[in-house]
């Protein structure tokens, strides 16, 4: 159990080709991720986040039939060789879109069709059902329809029908940007809550800098279908060479410290959070 | 001094006649201010955006753009005064060139070939895509897609550019590109609307904000008097820009007052006041 812990997500040399494009999206991809660990992926549009997201469930190379080399292991298992409903129970995927992800005509029945579809007998779906709703506090709307709800419930929905399968790992390409503040908050809390709380590994790709740099454990830098640099918040958002060639955007406390840094005043270390700010900010007053 | 071109008085708008997206607007816009216009989903953002453009006409009172009613005008012939930039470029792009994309608007206002010739260059220069004249649009980036329907929007000539959430889904370099072509319009004179979540865009790049919540206006100021009355916002889950919301923090803790909205400036206002009590 000891190396499916540190390594419950693992690419070996991975590179992945799209059928008909001439060049790899992601070339050469090595590395481990620990069980429970909250890593974010940032970098620009196509530099590789969303073909990483999609090859921990299989959609890549099964769904898009594209050339996979090297090997990626989710949970043990080598995605080559298990199909996407397998996978599926160890990985959920959250896209970028709500809309996208629902399609049936009540909360009740989007939460468990995954789950109804292994086959599993309707006292353990009533059990799944109540508590992938309770994980995401949607629990007083099960009777609503879909359409009815809000950007940030529907998202918050699609998270529910995908943990209901009680899978080891959440993975969600850009779960916010379609969201307005209200609903951003409440995803973002859910997705705490599942990492904190439930023990979910989670893969996120997001580009929202201040939530990342206070929650995430980790981030992985995508440029140019590369991992271009793995670190914790202040590592990644303190290297102003990474943050330019992967069209990041540093939290604006952070810009501050350097700001001050430029006029020839400098913070005891990289604040990533307000409170950090404010402590080095309080420290520098006479 | 500056004449009103956006006069929205007293509208209410109901979908379907009986669902109540807007109540009681009365909102003045002046020619070359550029507002931001704020508010969660559902707050009737949209529909005032669709109601300024005469896609939807309001249920009570009424809107002049430009001086001319929108009950009484043809989308046609506001689309000269006022255009407008979606979220998705991909859902506003149809054609094989950026050039044609351009042209269709005004070729659709039936002016000469060499009209419409210079129109698209102009534009396409504006945004700064000419080398991308004769690509396909959708081969081309997320930013430079935005800057595309930006330039088609353009060569129509509209005293008013109206952008709804136009930075959605862009990374850090798509945004920069695109609220740098919006400032730059707004320098050459173009009133500017800008309907966004980004609080950050907000403080950066406008000098008046609007709050709907529920159909109507929470709130309608200058930006940093808007972002400080943290209260009313908080009523609608929007918060402040991290550095507002930094500023506020250490006014109560250091009993200053700060006026920063952005990066650079609580920077100088911090170094002046560190400045100030070292002496």
């Amino acid at each position: 159990m000891n190396s499916l812990d540190n390594e419950h997500i693992s690419f070996e040399k991975v590179s992945y080709t799209y059928p008909e494009a001439d060049q790899r999206a992601l070339c050469d991809i090595s590395v481990t991720v620990p069980r429970g660990q909250y890593v974010v992926l940032m970098g620009s549009n196509g530099a590789g986040k969303t073909t990483f997201c999609r090859l921990l469930n299989g959609v890549n190379p099964h769904s898009t039939g594209g050339m996979l080399q090297g090997t990626v292991r989710v949970a043990g298992l080598d995605t080559k060789l298990h199909r996407v409903a397998e996978l599926s129970q160890k990985v959920g995927l959250v896209l970028e879109d709500p809309e996208a992800q629902l399609f049936t005509g009540s909360v009740k029945s989007e939460v468990v069709f995954g789950a109804e579809n292994l086959g599993i007998e309707r006292g353990e779906l009533a059990d799944r059902l109540q508590r992938s709703l309770k994980a995401v506090c949607l629990e007083d709307l099960m009777d609503r329809v879909p359409t009815a709800l809000s950007g940030g419930q529907k998202q918050r929905l699609a998270i529910a029908s995908v943990i209901a399968m009680y899978p080891e790992i959440l993975v969600l390409d850009e779960p916010v940007s379609q969201l307005d503040p209200a609903g951003c908050n409440e995803v973002f809390s859910v997705i705490r809550e599942l990492n904190k709380k439930y023990g979910l590994t989670i893969i996120m790709a997001a580009h929202q800098s201040e939530e990342i740099a206070r929650f995430c454990d980790r981030i992985l830098v995508f440029a140019q279908g590369r991992i271009i640099g793995d670190g914790s918040p202040r590592e990644i958002f303190a290297n102003k060479k990474i943050l330019t060639e992967a069209s990041i955007r540093e939290p604006q406390v952070t810009a501050l410290a350097r700001y001050l840094g430029k006029k020839g005043i400098q913070t005891q270390g990289v604040p990533v959070t307000i409170e950090e700010m404010e402590q080095y900010l309080l420290e520098l007053w006479p | 001094m500056p004449q009103p071109i956006i006069e929205i008085e007293n509208i209410d708008y109901y979908y379907r006649g009986r669902i109540k997206a807007l109540e009681n607007i009365s909102i003045t816009i002046c020619e070359n201010e550029i507002v931001s216009l704020i508010g969660q989903n559902g707050s009737g953002k949209t529909t005032l955006l669709k109601n300024l453009l005469g896609l939807l006409k309001p249920s009570r009172g009424r809107i002049l753009i430009d001086g001319t009613d929108t009950r009484e005008a043809r989308v046609s012939e506001l689309a000269v005064i006022a255009g407008l930039v979606l979220q998705n470029p991909d859902r506003q792009i149809f054609a094989e060139t950026v050039e044609k994309e351009i042209a269709f608007g005004p070729q659709n206002l039936k002016f000469p070939a060499e009209e419409v010739d210079r129109r698209v260059e102009e534009s396409m220069k504006t945004v700064g895509i000419e080398q991308f004249a004769h690509a396909f649009p959708l081969s081309l980036s997320k930013g430079d897609r935005a800057k595309v329907i930006i330039a088609s929007v353009l060569a129509m000539n509209p005293r008013v550019i109206v952008l709804d959430e136009p930075t959605t889904g862009q990374d850090d370099h798509g945004c920069i590109q695109i609220m740098e072509t919006v400032r730059e319009l707004h320098r050459k004179g173009r009133t500017i609307i800008l309907a966004t979540h980004n609080m950050q865009l907000v403080a950066r790049y406008s000098q008046r904000t609007i709050v709907l919540r529920g159909g109507k206006v929470l709130l309608d100021g200058p930006t940093r008097e808007v972002l400080a009355r943290t209260e009313i916002l908080g009523k609608t889950s929007i918060l402040p820009p991290q550095i507002v919301q930094l500023a506020q923090s250490l006014e109560k803790k250091k009993g200053l007052s700060f006026q920063a909205v952005t990066v650079e400036e609580l920077g100088e206002e911090i170094i002046a006041a560190l400045n100030a009590s070292s002496h």
